[in-house]
């Protein structure tokens, strides 16, 4: 092992196999020559607990919604219905739903910021009645939608001729009443009538038999997005997270240096859960990078730190959380300390596996498996970036260094995957015995550029993998003589809760992969 | 088509407007449904008015949230309790919305109207409808079902009893936490309706499910549950069942569990009778009082009263008392404020010489708190405690807390402080007050923050009708007379405004002979927002002088402040003058 080579070290009996990708499906290709729009570069991606939906977040504050072409939604078409058959036993496709403009920028007078509309995360929340229910959020704010599909009606029968009792009132137009003349909008009556008491007072107690109801008709229906609620000026830094509870009516938002919880339905309060502020500025010397509650126990988060620790809290112990239940982190090797040794142990991301056991972790050179039951150090490592360990000084003058990787889990936690240069992603397998590590291109195409790199180390306890795995991933992409782009880089990216299928943003376009 | 110039034209408008693409129309119409309900009759209210309500719920939450509320009281526009029901089915569908609001508002209308219904119209009508709810796909109507259970249960005959009893059983397990928590805030006033036999079985299981659920927030809402239920059960009962949880809650990991046991122990205590109080009650409570939580402590010192009523003074001094030192000096300010502004009820439990004895101690360390919210908090309570030890034991104490928060650095604490002022004023008694307060009072009037020169004023106002109009001529008017040649036009203004506030408690005389001069004097500031005050002042004045008064000081007064080159101090003198002209046509 000490090797660390995989070739020496057989695939255990029954490992599993090794997942076969292909790509699916893009939104928001890119043509040739095509240059991209800041703003219309994605920055977030997550899909709904069911996988039936998933929606993206972009630079310009929209949020794009998708859904699953087989699902059986109440709205489906019947043709879609129809061809149900055929596609469910298919990976996951999606077709484009709506979308809507979440944030707009903004400007915060008393302190002479200029707020940015891009949308930094996005999380679902339990649909109810058909209507999809989500948070977005900015630097600052933390938006509610409620996405339903709205019946477009069409009002008739009314009791007053309104183009005829406007007389030359203003002449409402709208795209429905267009199609038919004895159905009209009632719309656009300014002059109100007033005086109904004394209307009440003379009704003749049998009803008036003319008096009639507005008959309405409904034709299609389109997808409307509210905003329900906005949760705002609750924090001082920028927000890196939001996180939903399992108790369904929590969350928490977390930016540099504070946790703040939520109830889903109060805006105008939060509570501080966890404040790492020093009293003097100057004593900082980690802040918060994310932040995400256990998928079941309602009251346990974790936090990831940039100095790379992840913190557990347990909110049932105090109702200011300043220490933690439980801190992970990785003994520091001695002697390997250099100047980039603190930027590159930041954490980026973190996400609990769907069973609230593990929790996986992105910085900038690895991924790292933790079980939550074991403080000393991660389950497994797994290097994605160690062939740039000679570069850093590069990357820190350009300052790639400080690109925030997301990760993810499949639903099962077999799997893990990160982005990283050059529209790449790379898929570990994370199971007993797995040696998978596989490197994908966004592009229709994801094998094109792969090169079978087995990194996966298993560590034995007490090795340490991150120095001794040195080098086995220095062939890299590099292999094929294609030098790293830092300028195209995949940085967000979500697993399927079911399925092995994984959305990834690739600047503008999003690209979807099944196995 | 009706035109504007027929009868029922607004009535017309108003109908066609529920379906207007202004929401401010179609919630103005909603809000008028019983006009439209009375304009169509009853029978095409029930025929026509209801199921076009029913069919057209796919408005926004605000129209839908008017909806369910209008529906709740249109039993007599459909024609009567026997018809009640054709009002479910609109209902029903704003149960199972997913705004909060238009749930919980269409669900306290069914309850309004399934408590007029008649008995068979709820078993034909309602309980489908609960059972309906209570199976929904999504969790909204199954939220909603809970709350709907104690107008069911009554009148189900035996059979559907048992059916609706396992039904409730199923929410207090659902999936969705969000329906467990509704089955857990509505236990209580379920089982107040079912019968004793079933209570112990029944609702305690269930009582037993929620108590252990793995989400804290039913927890909490099953502690709640705990005094209710207690109540209906026999003492045995509840020893047996209710007493044992609460009393694991007060030691659950969750800090917010022991909160809530924290507010509510003290109502389990007459449920269980006084010996299981003294043995498992009082020392959860004292645990609770220790607790390393602050906020369960806050929650905890902010009952001591009430929990120290229940108790014989002995237990209190003997195992109260002691945490009580301890919290008057613990770490946490909002302990201390919490403890401060209960901690005066303690002293007509425990009697004089306890009180002397072990509170008093307490009281005057609060009373010096580096914290100005409890030392107000103290304050602000002061007559509990006078009456059982008398003013004089305090007033040395008291002078120097008084002091230092009249000269607060936040402004809100001297606010505060100020509007105890009257009531210290009466507790304290007239020669304290000329002694020690009296000019404190006049130096709030130059206060930096207006808010504070305006509370002073009024303060001199409320003292004056505390001590009565001689008191004030002897120790206010001088003072305050003296102020009105203050270089700061800002407090010549507050000068005025304690004037008009004087005056209509000092009665004429002396607003004629002593405050009227003044105020004319002050017509002639060289400042223009004084003149217009002035005029403002007179105006107020009026009703308070005689007729010739007005006339003969007043009148002249104000027409040569409407012919000020200002034009404020024009309008103003004006609004006096007509107020005048006002007052003179009506005598």
């Amino acid at each position: 092992m000490i090797g660390g080579d995989e070739a020496t070290k057989a695939p255990a009996a029954g490992a599993p196999q090794p997942l076969e990708w292909n790509f699916s499906q893009v939104f928001g290709e890119r043509a040739a020559g095509e240059e991209v729009q800041e703003v219309d570069i994605i920055s977030a991606i997550e899909f709904d607990r069911t996988g039936d939906h998933l929606a993206t977040g972009d630079r310009g504050g929209r949020v794009v919604l998708f859904e699953r072409n087989d699902t059986k939604d109440h709205y489906g078409h019947r043709r879609d219905l129809e061809r149900t058959d055929y596609l469910i036993s298919r990976h996951p496709e999606f077709r484009y739903k709506t979308e809507f403009q979440s944030h707009e920028p903004e400007f915060d007078y008393l302190k002479s910021l200029e707020i940015e509309e891009k949308i930094n995360k996005i999380r679902w929340c339990h649909a109810a009645n058909g209507a999809l229910f989500l948070l977005s959020t900015n630097d600052k704010t933390i938006k509610f939608w409620k996405v339903q599909e709205k019946k477009v009606k069409k009002v008739c029968d009314l009791n007053v001729d309104h183009s005829r009792a406007m007389g030359n009132g203003p002449v409402v137009c709208s795209r429905k009443s267009a199609s038919s003349k004895q159905c009209m909008e009632n719309g656009g009556c300014n002059e109100r009538p007033s005086g109904y008491s004394s209307i009440d007072a003379s009704l003749p107690s049998g009803g008036v038999p003319p008096l009639r109801l507005p008959v309405v008709t409904t034709h299609e229906t389109s997808p409307v997005a509210k905003c329900r609620r906005i949760y705002a000026h609750a924090h001082d830094y920028h927000i890196n997270s939001i996180s939903n509870n399992s108790d369904g009516e929590t969350f928490i938002s977390a930016d540099d240096l504070r946790i703040n919880l939520w109830n889903l339905e109060i805006s105008s309060q939060s509570f501080n859960i966890v404040d790492v502020k020093p009293a003097n500025m100057e004593d900082l010397t980690e802040v918060i990078t994310s932040a995400e509650f256990h998928p079941t126990h309602c009251n346990t988060i974790a936090y990831s730190s940039s100095r790379g620790s992840i913190r557990l809290i347990d909110m049932r112990q105090s109702a200011l959380c300043d220490t933690h239940s439980k801190l992970f982190e990785e003994q520091e090797v001695p002697g390997s300390r250099s100047f980039f040794t603190e930027i590159i142990a930041s954490i980026s991301d973190i996400k609990f596996a769907k069973d609230g056991r593990y929790i996986l972790s992105r910085d900038y050179m690895t991924l790292k498996l933790w079980d939550i039951n074991m403080d000393r150090g991660p389950v497994t490592t797994f290097q994605v970036h160690e062939y740039l360990r000679p570069k850093l000084c590069d990357l820190y003058e350009n300052d790639s260094i400080f690109d925030k990787f997301e990760c993810c889990l499949s639903g099962d936690g077999r799997h893990v995957a990160t982005g990283s240069y050059s529209n790449l992603f790379r898929v570990f397998g994370c199971s007993e015995g797995s040696t998978e590590a596989t490197t994908l291109e966004a592009s229709k195409n994801p094998t094109r550029r792969q090169v079978q790199t087995p990194t996966r180390p298993s560590k034995p306890p007490g090795t340490l993998p991150r120095v001794l795995r040195r080098g086995a991933d220095t062939s890299g992409a590099d292999a094929n003589g294609s030098a790293f782009d830092f300028s195209t880089k995949l940085l967000h990216l979500a697993w399927h809760p079911t399925e092995n299928s994984v959305a990834c943003a690739a600047s503008n376009s999003l690209y979807m992969y099944y196995a | 088509m009706y035109t504007a110039d027929e009868p029922l034209y607004p009535i017309a408008v108003l109908i066609d407007e529920l379906k207007n693409e202004d929401i401010q129309l179609r919630l103005n119409s909603i809000r008028r449904l019983s006009t439209i309900a009375r304009a169509l009759g009853e029978e095409r209210t029930r025929k026509e008015l209801i199921p076009f309500l029913n069919e057209n719920n796919d408005d926004d939450d605000e129209v839908l949230l008017a909806m369910a509320e209008e529906l709740g009281v249109f039993i007599p526009y459909v024609g009567g309790v026997e018809h009640a029901h054709v009002l479910l089915p609109p209902l029903e569908t704003l149960c199972t919305v997913e705004e909060t609001c238009v749930r919980e508002k269409a669900a306290e209308s069914l309850c309004r109207i399934g408590s007029q219904m008649r008995e068979s119209d709820l078993v034909d009508w309602f309980i489908p409808l609960v059972k309906r709810l209570a199976a929904g796909e999504w969790f909204t109507a199954r939220v909603s079902a809970c709350g709907l259970f104690h107008i069911a249960y009554p009148s189900a005959p035996e059979t559907l009893k048992i059916e609706l009893r396992s039904i409730y059983s199923q929410s207090c397990q659902d999936d969705m936490p969000m329906v467990r928590r509704s089955a857990a805030m509505n236990l209580g006033k379920f089982a107040a309706t079912v019968e004793s036999a079933h209570l112990k079985t029944d609702i305690l299981s269930m009582f037993e499910d929620l108590t252990q659920d793995d989400q804290d927030s039913v927890r909490l809402l099953a502690v709640e549950g705990c005094a209710a239920l207690g109540k209906l059960l026999e003492p045995q009962d509840c020893i047996a069942h209710i007493l044992p949880v609460i009393v694991s809650f007060s030691q659950d990991k969750s800090w917010r569990v022991r909160y809530m046991v924290a507010n509510q122990l003290y109502e389990l205590c007459e449920a269980v009778g006084p010996e299981p109080t003294r043995t498992e009650l009082v020392p959860a409570y004292v645990r609770l009082l220790r607790d390393n939580e602050a906020e369960v402590r806050i929650a905890a010192a902010g009952k001591v009263t009430k929990f120290c009523r229940i108790l014989n003074p002995e237990l209190a001094i003997q195992h109260i008392l002691p945490c009580v030192k301890e919290l008057s000096s613990d770490s946490s300010q909002h302990v201390r404020s919490a403890l401060a502004s209960v901690i005066m009820g303690m002293a007509p439990v425990l009697g004089k010489d306890a009180t002397i004895e072990q509170l008093l101690p307490i009281f005057l360390s609060l009373l010096k708190d580096e914290f100005p919210d409890v030392r107000l908090n103290i304050i602000s309570k002061l007559d509990q405690v006078n009456q059982v030890i008398g003013i004089d034991l305090l007033s040395q104490s008291l002078l120097p807390a008084i002091v230092e928060l009249a000269e607060d650095r936040h402004w809100r604490v001297r606010l505060a402080i100020i509007e105890y002022i009257p009531l210290l004023a009466s507790q304290l008694g007239v020669g304290f007050f000329d002694d020690k307060l009296g000019a404190l009072c006049m130096q709030w009037l130059k206060d930096k923050v207006y808010s504070i020169r305006d509370a002073a004023a009024n303060n001199l106002k409320r003292l004056a009708e505390e001590f009565g109009p001689e008191w004030a001529m002897q120790h206010i008017i001088p003072q305050v007379l003296e102020m009105t040649n203050n270089p700061h036009y800002l407090h010549r203004m507050t000068i005025l405004r304690a004037i008009s506030l004087l005056a209509s408690v000092v009665g004429s005389e002396i607003t004629n002979s002593k405050l009227l001069p003044v105020v004319i004097n002050a017509s002639k500031d060289r400042v223009p927002n004084i003149k217009f005050n002035v005029a403002k002042v007179l105006q107020s004045l009026i009703p308070i002088v005689d007729h010739s008064v007005v006339e003969k000081t007043i009148r002249p007064c104000l027409v040569d402040l409407s012919e000020d080159p200002d034009v404020d101090v024009r309008f103003f003198a004006n609004q006096a003058l007509q107020s005048i002209d006002h007052v003179m046509m009506s005598s």
